[in-house]
């Protein structure tokens, strides 16, 4: 079989399939992922915390 | 030591510039020799006059302060090249409108074949580029409370990306070209932005490595992607083999359809990963800044992210309907560009609801105004977009006007005034002021670039449709109705009232400059807060 051939073949086949996975879980993990509305809640507030200087060497 | 192996690096740059220069094979080639040379020589004479004065100088990049000079520099920078892009784009309509402004004298130079790559380029690269790095560095820093990583690799990005810019335009005036769009640097350009790219990319994950904050803010996902895909772009593009070391002609290694196509898949994905991503970016996190609210939602903002990453890499073959691309490849693009849609109007949404609880906002707060209006059109352009690359829609849209108005209404509408917004912000706070200089000329700057985006992309619809329609129509016996020249006749009045809206934005963009301007000059510092306790 020719490279193109075989490159579209599983392009259009296990690629595909393994892409679209990937995908969902993600999807699917960010939107049920437990205990995940806290962290997010907590990680939106990023920006309004370091405006003026780096976080201290201790504080991580 | 350090600068004595700095003043060798520059002085044997400055070397290798001039020999270039003398055996240069084209005009362009040898003016952007003399550049670097001229570069190189004025690097060595400031690294030189700091030799020697030992010092006990102060350790020049504490842990304790973010790095905020290329970020100053980077506002003033992207004001510059704002008014500048504008300003070509201004020219080049009044051109197509009234020819005889392709002025005799200046054939071969400033006609509007030359004119057009430098506009493209002064408003995607050295407008939007400059401000995406000057933006990227200010927010990962603030995100990641840290300071920039690398020391003075910061600077080096900031004015290598700046050289790139020059070398460019010079050489689009004097004909060094490689004929694709949006990347039609030659050869050497192209070698010097890898490398600022990849030192770029060092900055910023470097940054990111020694965060404090345990979580990657949203926005950085988007920078991020915008840095790594644009170099991959941007090296698999520009594979050309150059036909001399000392002249700008390089030849591409792909030809023909695969050319076309590459070049495509790197055109919407600069348009997709660097006016899209990198922007969205700025939005993640200047419109809650301004909003003073944390994102609508953020697990919106992460499908956001993920999706766009997946689908936007699929799209770019819609722009290659009806040729030798086979029909699989078109459709491919197409069902893509259609799935677009919906991630892209889940993150305007996204943007648009920060706001909720806050809309009274909009009646005070002219920046926020910009912003919203900037994630309105965002949400418009990737409407029509993905509408224009159904087949059916593109067989009348390709070719015309309506293309241009489409991208101006994202460039204008959505990259512009994102921007714009991100300057007001940044400005008073990078010079410690309490507030702008004056609300009312922002609010002029909105009406004004508002208005001139309205007269722009209006009058490219109704010129494009228009277009369209008269080169397809045919009479009973089947012959074509309408010459070339009929169709370029019809369409004066509205090239006329796309480059008066073109005026409205500059002079928008020209109020900006004198409102940051006088914010630095008169604006009231702010009380500094950290008084020093007195001894008692």
């Amino acid at each position: 079989m020719e490279t193109y051939s075989l490159l579209r073949e599983f392009a259009d086949s296990w690629m595909l399939l393994a892409l679209f996975t990937f995908f969902v879980v993600v999807v699917l993990w960010v939107l049920f992922r437990p205990g995940s509305k806290k962290t997010y809640e907590d990680v939106a507030n990023i920006p309004f915390r370091h405006e003026d200087k780096p976080a201290p060497e201790r504080d991580s | 030591m350090g600068n004595y192996i700095k003043l060798l690096v520059y002085g044997v740059i400055a070397v290798l510039a001039a020999i270039a220069a003398n055996y240069a094979r084209d005009l362009a080639y040898m003016v952007n020799a003399l550049m670097v040379m001229v570069i190189g020589m004025v690097l060595f004479i400031i690294t030189l006059r700091s030799t020697g004065n030992a010092q006990p100088a102060l350790e020049p990049n504490p842990e304790t302060e973010y790095m905020d000079g290329p970020v100053r520099v980077g506002v003033i920078l992207t004001a510059f090249w704002a008014v500048v892009g504008f300003l070509v784009g201004v020219t080049i309509a009044f051109q197509l409108a009234f020819p005889a402004l392709n002025f005799e004298w200046a054939q071969g130079y400033l006609n509007f074949g030359r004119l057009r790559p430098l506009h493209t380029s002064a408003v995607i690269f050295a407008f939007g580029g400059t401000g995406l790095i000057t933006t990227s560095f200010y927010v990962v820093q603030r995100t990641s409370a840290a300071r920039l990583w690398g020391g003075n690799l910061a600077w080096f990005v900031f004015w290598g990306y700046q050289i790139v810019i020059l070398l460019a335009a010079s050489g689009y005036v004097l004909g060094a070209t490689q004929s694709k769009e949006y990347a039609e640097p030659e050869w050497y350009v192209d070698w010097w932005l890898t490398i600022v790219w990849v030192a770029y990319l060092l900055v910023f994950v470097g940054t990111l490595m020694k965060r404090k904050e345990p979580h990657i803010y949203v926005a950085n996902w988007f920078y991020l992607s915008f840095i790594l895909t644009i170099a991959m772009l941007h090296i698999v593009n520009n594979l050309s083999i150059p036909v001399s070391m000392f002249g700008s002609k390089s030849v591409q290694v792909f030809s023909g359809v695969q050319d076309a196509m590459t070049q495509w898949w790197y055109g919407h994905n600069a348009v997709g990963f660097f006016l899209t991503a990198g922007f969205l970016g700025m939005m993640y996190y200047f419109v809650p800044k301004q909003a003073e609210r944390p994102v609508f939602s953020y697990k919106l903002s992460i499908i956001h992210f993920w999706a766009l990453i997946f689908i936007y890499i699929w799209a770019g073959p819609h722009h290659l309907h009806y040729t030798a691309l086979p029909d699989w490849a078109s459709t491919l693009g197409m069902v893509f560009s259609i799935v677009l849609w919906m991630p892209s109007w889940g993150g305007m949404i996204n943007g648009l609801m920060t706001l909720s609880g806050a809309w009274d906002k909009l009646r005070t707060d002219p920046i926020i105004r910009m912003m919203v209006i900037s994630v309105g059109f965002y949400g418009m352009s990737t409407f029509e977009g993905p509408m224009m690359s159904i087949r059916a829609v593109n067989s009348l849209s390709h070719y015309t006007d309506w293309t241009i108005g489409h991208v101006h209404s994202g460039a204008l509408g959505w990259n512009g005034m994102i921007t714009f917004g991100a300057l007001y912000f940044l400005t008073p706070r990078l010079w410690n002021r309490e507030r702008l200089y004056s609300l009312s000329l922002v609010s002029w700057h909105f009406w004004l670039a508002t208005i001139g985006i309205i007269l722009y992309a209006a009058s490219m619809w109704v010129t494009g449709i228009m277009e369209g329609l008269m080169w397809r129509e045919v009479d009973a016996n089947g012959f074509l109705v309408n010459s070339f020249a009929d169709t370029v006749a019809a369409k004066f009045p509205m090239y006329v009232v796309r480059g008066t809206g073109g005026l409205l934005y500059l002079t928008g963009g020209v109020i900006m400059c004198y409102n940051l301007w006088m914010t630095v000059r008169r604006s009231p510092a702010v009380e500094a807060t950290n008084h020093v306790v007195p001894a008692e």
